[in-house]
């Protein structure tokens, strides 16, 4: 079976730790970074498990500030 | 490695002014984001309202124009008599379409203008500081109802598509809500089904998106998406109220 792989890319400084996308990702891998602080004074939305990713874009799909990019490969 | 999501060419460069988890963001794009799929950004014509948005003419990367206080259906009318070759829209929270603009969002209803209108309803007005609107449900706490809106002093919230639908000039007339992914999805068809209509003259098309506003509702952006959820949901249903019979 085909599987999915994505990867996504923030945009830290427009990121006003709003965490909408947590809620959003179905594999709950996007966290906000607590060890680090933007321009704006917020922390940040992260990825640690990058592997975990299936590029479904709902993370990006619900951000309020397009802070998120999304890219996506197909395994055959 | 295929880019399945980046920042649509219909938004510039400008980052929001807006609070954090504030789902105007979220409207702005998937506007942007339709104005790009149609190939219209050359054409469009956008009305910014008063309100929370009134930056609205900073962030779409088309032609905008500003509006008084409630009469951006006024001006986007005469923009579209003008130039009926543009894509006019306007876009208005609820204290400017609702409360004093109600009587421009009916007359433009009513005559059929061909424009179409994203109306964001958080059910309280956001910029001038979570003062009650027309459409802040009862109980509902605003700087202006601290014990909560009573429906003795101040009626039921208006239902502005069911009220719109009603007339036969309003010829799309969809409520939708973004509080989730699937939503949003929902929410970028229903605005482009609103353009489509516009491009073919069909008439006045609206489309009525349920929205947060996390600052005035004393709520972090996570609670008031599932305030939005569980109280305006059940007040506001989502679905479409009106379309032409021979696009359904």
């Amino acid at each position: 079976m085909a599987k999915a792989k994505g990867k996504v890319t923030f945009k830290e400084d427009l990121c006003k730790g709003c965490e909408l996308c947590t809620t959003a990702c179905p594999v709950n891998i996007v966290v906000m970074n607590k060890e680090k602080i933007n321009v704006k004074g917020y922390h940040p939305a992260t990825v640690h498990e990058m592997d975990k990713c299936i590029g479904c874009a709902n993370c990006a799909t619900i951000c309020p500030d397009t802070v998120i990019e999304v890219e996506r490969i197909i395994e055959k | 490695m295929a880019k399945v999501f980046e920042r649509t060419n219909g938004l510039t460069d400008k980052a929001f002014h807006y609070c954090p988890g504030c789902t105007h963001g979220i409207i702005h794009r998937l506007v942007g984001e339709v104005l790009e799929e149609l190939d219209v950004l050359g054409e469009a014509v956008g009305v910014a309202p008063v309100g929370c948005s009134v930056f609205a003419y900073d962030y779409f990367n088309c032609d905008m124009h500003e509006a008084a206080h409630g009469r951006a259906p006024a001006v986007a009318t005469g923009v579209k008599r003008v130039n009926p070759e543009n894509v006019v829209f306007t876009y208005q929270g609820d204290g400017d379409l609702a409360s004093i603009g109600a009587a421009e969002i009916v007359h433009a209803a009513a005559r059929g203008e061909n424009i179409t209108t994203i109306f964001v309803n958080n059910a309280i007005y956001g910029m001038t500081g979570g003062q009650m609107a027309p459409t802040t449900l009862i109980g509902q706490k605003a700087t202006t109802s601290p014990y909560g809106r009573d429906e003795k002093l101040t009626g039921k919230p208006i239902k502005v598509s069911e009220m719109l639908s009603t007339l036969d000039g309003a010829k799309f007339v969809e409520r939708t809500s973004v509080h989730n992914a699937a939503n949003i999805r929902k929410t970028k068809k229903a605005i482009k089904k609103a353009f489509e209509l516009q491009l073919s003259g069909e008439g006045f098309g609206i489309v009525e998106i349920l929205s947060t506003c996390p600052t005035n509702w004393g709520l972090t952006p996570l609670e008031s998406l599932k305030w939005l959820e569980e109280n305006m949901l059940p007040y506001y249903p989502l679905g479409n109220l009106r379309t032409p019979k021979e696009v359904e």
